[in-house]
């Protein structure tokens, strides 16, 4: 199965390994036909009005305003309606660098969301730390508090390498198991079980 | 400078005196207020204009270095104070002569420890109550395990301390309620789409009405003035395009003519001229994104995609020749990184055509909308004293009368060859600074006209050193970034790296001032005073 998004050719994808291990995934868990068509229904709906929320900490969140406008023109693939209220959003872009004082707030950002919920990890500082490495209050990576679905590396990352990541996870919701998959909330708990942090109970 | 110094030097016999690009008085703690007293109220020496506050650990002693500016005179001083004792530091207060201290002092603080007795409000700034240790002092103790990353909530409290000199010479810790015991506290921010960032308002209102502000920073702290002790000079440089992303050249211009001057560095004429162009073009880019996201947030959303226009054509211009659209790392020691692209000229050209004509199409969409004026005309009114007594510069201090301009001023590279005029308003409101700002990109535009055909031949870069050594020393150079007066100060110890870099960053006054302007105000109105002031949260937290 090629998974690609509308205009976007299959062979022009990076990371196609990725996506083939998460469409083998899927066909060996399984799912009966009914269903299956359900998925793909909704996922295909899904795939195609990711809402982000506006959040944005420096300089990425510039890019991600020139990204909203004429130019670049997010409102070609359904992302332009960005929404102030977490609860109202499907993704978090975390759009520059988040320090020791900001996690428990983007972790409350993201605990507010409304599931299925994804991340994007855009730029340097939030993939790794980026330039601040030697810092005594930068966080080194986002992944240490929230879970990460794409990584955009950059600082700041162009709008077209922002197109380019949210297309992909919008290739990520393609593919996954709805009904009795992503509807339920197992992967926040999934993943505090895997990182586990000190004070927060499941 | 000798006039200055005979005058302070018959006020206080004990002060010493160090001869400098500027003037430096070192006098003891116990002399120091009187003595910035004098400094701002004896009309002959009129240092009303406290620059900055810059925090100092020299290994013996924790003192600080105050930069102070007559804005009557335009003369410059720096007084040198020492606190004397190293395990228990403190100073005296001048947070009752400039109001500004109040924060300069916290932040200091927040950095290397030392407590001023007299100042009403000494938390920490930019880190949280419970952070360990004072991240500037020379022993700090780096380890992640002292201060763990949290998902817990930050602990919060309600009382502040403030420390008080006893007649016998003791001082005394006093605890003082922020708010009042039945003031309605509304949280703003730090994720909140008017705050530009992540900013936090504690607000204390009653009804609609706004009755107090507290500003929370430090949600994005990156603590780069730590980071930069570590790194040779070279690699200090690309912290300037994170600050203020706006103002990432002129910010560049200033460290590295800071760092030209100290090691005796002469650049090519071609490489002046390349530096100020691209920060007349940069001051128009940040412009334009300022008019547009001040629009959206008085609810004219249409307007962004207005002035994104004519910033995208400019971010063409900078990505040809610097090969980046934001973070451009141009500037380098003894020049600019790589030469202009072969179209730079013929594109700014044609960005010179358009720019008038855009500009009068903003002004016909939204400078004389009715809503508009309502909005803005007398909102948010900021007198020249306070905006002196606030530090407030750049464009918003320049709407409220005060002339700070540092390219006239202080001229700076080629500077004082360029006519432009200084745009001043004396209205001091939102409207005003808005004006000034779109009048400013007029400005710019003239200055790139008279440069852009006499772009002199000649290298871009000269030859430096590849082990870059500054000698003993210290430094401190201004520049006029997009939002205000942005200044840098450097110690050196001699090494390939820096003891102390400081950054003044100009945000961090406009941002403190917001309380000073809301109060009695209406909570849409914040949101007109907080935009209209302009301020990067990068900036203020570094």
């Amino acid at each position: 199965m090629e998974v690609t998004t509308k205009s976007m050719p299959y062979e022009a994808w990076k990371d196609n390994e990725y996506i083939e291990k998460l469409v083998d995934e899927l066909n060996a868990s399984g799912a009966n036909v009914v269903v299956g068509t359900f998925d793909k229904l909704i996922n295909w709906g899904r795939s195609n009005s990711i809402w982000p929320l506006t959040f944005a900490t420096s300089c990425c969140g510039i890019e991600f305003v020139s990204l909203g406008a004429a130019r670049f023109d997010m409102a070609r693939f359904g992302w332009e309606v960005a929404r102030s209220s977490p609860r109202q959003a499907d993704f978090m872009m975390v759009a520059g660098t988040i320090v020791t004082r900001m996690a428990p707030v983007v972790r409350r950002l993201y605990d507010q969301l409304a599931e299925p919920k994804y991340v994007i990890a855009c730029g340097a500082c939030a993939v790794s730390g980026g330039p601040f490495k030697k810092s005594y209050h930068v966080v080194m990576g986002v992944d240490q508090i929230i879970p990460v679905d794409v990584y955009l590396p950059g600082c700041p990352p162009r709008p077209e390498a922002m197109i380019y990541a949210i297309m992909q996870l919008s290739r990520k919701i393609k593919v996954e198991r709805f009904f009795g998959g992503v509807n339920r909330q197992e992967k926040q708990q999934e993943f505090l079980k895997e990182h586990p942090v000190e004070g927060v109970e499941d | 400078m000798a006039q200055i110094q005979e005058t302070i030097a018959k006020l206080m016999p004990e002060a010493t005196f160090e001869e400098g690009d500027i003037l430096q008085v070192c006098v003891p703690d116990v002399q120091w207020h009187r003595l910035a007293k004098e400094l701002k109220e004896n009309p002959d020496l009129g240092f009303d204009f406290l620059v900055t506050i810059v925090g100092m650990d020299w290994e013996d002693k924790y003192g600080c270095v105050y930069y102070l500016t007559s804005t009557r005179h335009n003369t410059h001083i720096s007084v040198k104070v020492k606190a004397e004792s190293r395990e228990n530091p403190m100073l005296h207060s001048i947070a009752d002569l400039w109001k500004i201290a109040v924060i300069f002092e916290r932040e200091v603080y927040d950095y290397f420890g030392i407590v001023f007795i007299g100042n009403p409000d000494m938390r920490r700034l930019f880190l949280s109550i419970d952070w360990k240790g004072y991240p500037l002092r020379k022993d700090y103790d780096e380890s992640p395990e002292n201060n763990p990353v949290t998902t817990e909530n930050e602990r919060q409290s309600d009382f502040t301390t403030t420390y008080v000199e006893n007649a016998d010479g003791k001082v005394e810790a006093k605890e003082v309620r922020v708010f009042e015991p039945n003031d309605f506290v509304v949280n703003i921010g730090p994720q909140h789409p008017a705050t530009h960032g992540v900013l936090r308002f504690r607000t204390a209102i009653d009804g609609e009405t706004v009755k107090k502000i507290d500003v929370y920073m430090g949600y994005i702290h990156r603590g780069i003035e730590k980071i930069c002790e570590k790194l040779t000079y070279p690699q200090t440089l690309h912290f300037m395009d994170r600050l203020d992303y706006f103002s990432a050249h002129p910010y560049h211009h200033c460290l590295c003519m800071l760092i030209e001057e100290a090691a005796g560095i002469e650049i090519s004429r071609r490489a002046q001229v390349i530096r100020v162009l691209m920060d007349e073009l940069s001051r128009i880019a940040s412009h334009c994104l300022f008019i547009g996201t001040y629009c959206m947030d008085l609810g004219a959303t249409t307007m962004l995609f207005y002035t994104l226009r004519v910033r995208e054509q400019i971010l063409d211009i900078m990505d040809k020749t610097c090969g980046a659209r934001m973070t451009f790392n141009y500037g380098c020691i003894g020049g600019v990184m790589q030469d202009l692209a072969p179209d730079f000229v013929q594109d700014v050209k044609a960005l010179l055509e358009v720019l008038p004509k855009n500009i009068k199409e903003y002004n016909k969409i939204f400078t004389g909308n009715v809503i508009a004026k309502k909005r803005m005309e007398g909102v948010g009114v900021l007198t020249r004293e306070d905006a002196i007594n606030w530090s407030v510069t750049g464009p918003s201090g320049r709407a409220s009368g005060w002339a700070c301009d540092v390219r006239k001023t202080d001229p700076y590279s080629i500077y004082s060859e360029l006519e432009f005029d200084e745009v001043v308003r004396t209205e001091g409101d939102s409207m005003a600074r808005f004006k000034v700002r779109m009048d400013e990109m007029v400005q710019s535009a003239r200055i790139i006209e008279q440069l852009i055909d006499n772009i002199p031949e000649g290298e871009y870069c000269v030859k430096v050193p590849k082990v870059l050594k500054l000698p003993v020393g210290h430094w401190f150079r201004t520049v006029e970034g997009c939002r205000g007066t942005f200044g840098i100060y450097l110690e050196s110890d001699g090494n390939t790296k820096p003891y102390r870099l400081k950054i003044a960053p100009p945000c961090l006054p406009a941002a403190s001032v917001v309380d000073h302007l809301t109060r009695g105000s209406k909570i849409a109105d914040l949101i007109t005073i907080g935009g209209s002031l302009d301020y990067i949260v990068p900036d203020i937290d570094r």
